[in-house]
């Protein structure tokens, strides 16, 4: 998921043997093989896999913020647990995406430097506010169940490092969704007043949820490439359809409405038909317009610039360790 | 000295019981608390990651020791009517825990200093006459013991790190020393737990966390601070001004819509 921003650079022109490399690295793709880390890849490749890994990566590290927002208020010990636990959850998928992307040549600190600037990007929808008990439940069940439907083919991406990483996060992030859609449940059956903070929470995640699969296709412009290194395998408008359509009932079982005036189902089409998306506020959030693009940012630049001197002791205390071993192995 | 090989003795009060339960359970919940906020905000991600592990693993002892006192008190209360219908001063965690995290060396100090107290207390809880405290206790060491040794493993990296870190650590140090004497001075209650072989002899206690912190002072070149008189006594329920902004924020939801499930 995540990967709403993508601007893939074009494969560069190249000379004959380049080209010929080219059509071997297709060929070996078209065929399903896995492209792995000391394999030769076609340098547009590579940096569009940086590009995705590293925003994926940034969306689950961020990602942990407005949800983390809620684990000293979660209202029952065991919501406090199953929240807290989510949110390592996420922070370790952020781990197993920046080893991924480490594997196509690119450290880390540099990936969060580019972060911490403003450089990189990562998925807008975490850019919204959690004001709410209902918005811990309804990200679980919209925002990683959106996750789920854009990640689910990245299991079976090309490159070898992102698939695998994909497989074990999949399953968490199915875990997530369920225990979202539990939350829900709950306040769905429980006060009116629940029910209205679970209604109010839907009509504030619904258009983002929907807006985190990136722009129409009609608008997208490096689908087709990633699409034949099978980076990506459906286009934004296929994956949304197929979360509005697993969605939509879901809401309707919650006695939920969902909050667009159009949406209808389409007997012929067996789909949901939806209202028009409104992209200028797409944009805006991508800009860095959204309701907390600026808390987000600030509050990991915060926690890296208070960390500082942690890390650069702990680098100090390893030098330290290191040098009396060599001595004691010299002596 | 282990429980167990005591002789027969007067069994303990409910009223004992549950006041000794929840001195446990409390500080537990409370520590958990004040690590669950940081997740997202540490030093790198490695410990944000750790630091989620260990308030998991606080908050799991918390709720079977709240459930325990909620049984031994026979009155309903199940871990969440304990956890959030309570006021500060029915707290009975320890007043170290519910210190506020300053840096990164606060928090270690904190924890630290905590750590190796669970640590020595379940150790010797493992044996307690009393069979439901003994099996918590036994669940929970492994995972004390990886508490104890993320925390004074930190405690040495940041003692014996740059000279900012080292001022770092002794300035928490200097902070937090004066809460620890309340966790190693017994009270009536703790002594009568000891005689009836549920809690553990509290010279013992005293003891093995001398020994357990200093070693760790030690290595970190960190000076052990003077000793200070302390007026607070978290577990008799004479907090700091910290726990009511803890609790005020824990306990909104429960409180603001009282009687709903969650
Ligand atoms: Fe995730
Ligand atoms: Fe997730």
């Amino acid at each position: 998921m995540y990967t709403q921003a993508l601007d893939a650079p074009q494969p560069p022109s190249a000379p004959t043997d380049e080209r010929e490399r080219l059509e071997r690295f297709q060929a070996r793709i078209d065929a399903d093989e896995k492209i792995e880390p000391k394999d030769w890849m076609p340098e547009a490749y590579r940096q569009t896999l940086i590009r995705q890994i590293a925003q994926h990566a940034h969306s689950e590290i961020v990602g942990m913020l407005p949800e983390g927002n809620w684990i000293t208020r979660a209202p029952s010990l065991r919501r406090k647990s199953v929240l807290i636990a989510k949110v390592q959850d996420e922070g370790g998928h952020g781990m197993y995406l920046y080893s991924a992307a480490e594997t196509l040549g690119v450290a880390r600190g540099e990936l969060v430097a580019q972060l911490l600037i403003g450089r990189a990007k990562y998925s807008s929808i975490f850019n919204y506010p959690t004001l709410t008990w209902a918005d811990i439940g309804t990200i679980g069940w919209l925002v990683d169940g959106a996750a789920i439907m854009n990640q689910i083919p990245l299991c079976r991406c090309s490159y070898g490092p992102y698939a695998r990483a994909m497989v074990r996060i999949c399953k968490e992030e199915s875990f997530h969704q369920r225990q979202g859609y539990e939350i829900m449940l709950t306040l769905a059956g429980g006060s009116a007043e629940q029910r209205a903070m679970a209604q109010d929470a839907l009509n504030r995640w619904w258009w983002p949820s929907l807006m985190m699969f990136g722009p129409s296709d009609t608008d997208s412009k490096h689908t087709a490439q990633s699409m034949r290194w099978k980076i990506k395998r459906f286009t934004n408008d296929e994956l949304r359809q197929r979360f509005i359509d697993a969605t939509v009932p879901q809401a309707e079982y919650l006695g939920l409405m969902v909050p667009d005036p159009e949406l209808r189902w389409d007997e012929t089409t067996g789909h949901y038909v939806h209202g028009p998306i409104d992209w200028s506020e797409f944009h805006a959030v991508l800009k860095g317009d959204g309701p907390c693009n600026r808390e987000r940012l600030a509050a990991r630049r915060a926690a890296h610039e208070a960390g500082r001197w942690v890390r650069e002791a702990a680098a100090a205390y390893a030098e330290k360790q290191a040098a009396s071993a060599r001595d004691a192995q010299a002596g | 000295m282990s429980p167990a090989a005591e002789p027969a003795r007067a069994p303990a009060s409910v009223e004992d019981r549950f006041e000794y339960v929840l001195r446990l359970g409390d500080t537990s919940l409370i520590a958990a608390q004040r690590l669950g906020a940081l997740l997202g905000h540490g030093p790198a991600l490695e410990e944000d990651l750790a630091l989620g592990n260990i308030a998991l693993d606080l908050l799991g002892q918390a709720r079977l020791l709240l459930a325990l006192a909620g049984r031994i008190e026979g009155r309903g209360r199940d871990e969440d009517a304990l956890a959030f219908l309570r006021d500060a001063g029915q707290f009975r965690n320890m007043a170290l825990a519910e210190q506020p995290d300053g840096d990164f060396a606060e928090t270690i100090v904190r924890q630290c200093l905590l750590d190796a107290w669970r640590l020595e207390t379940y150790e010797s809880l493992a044996g307690s006459q009393d069979r439901e405290l003994a099996d918590i206790a036994e669940k929970a060491l492994k995972e004390c013991r990886y508490h104890w040794r993320f925390s004074a493993g930190w405690l040495v990296r940041l003692g014996d790190g740059t000279a900012e870190s080292h001022a770092r650590t002794c300035a928490a140090l200097e902070k937090l020393w004066r809460f620890t004497d309340e966790l190693l001075s017994a009270d009536a209650l703790d002594a009568r737990m000891a005689v009836c072989g549920i809690g553990p002899a509290p010279a013992l206690i005293r003891e093995r966390w001398e020994t357990r912190v200093s070693a760790a002072l030690a290595e970190a070149k960190l000076e052990r601070p003077a000793h200070r008189h302390y007026p607070w006594h978290g577990k008799r329920g004479v907090h700091t001004e910290h726990l009511g902004h803890l609790l005020a924020e824990m306990q909104f939801l429960p409180r603001a819509y009282p009687g709903v499930s969650w």
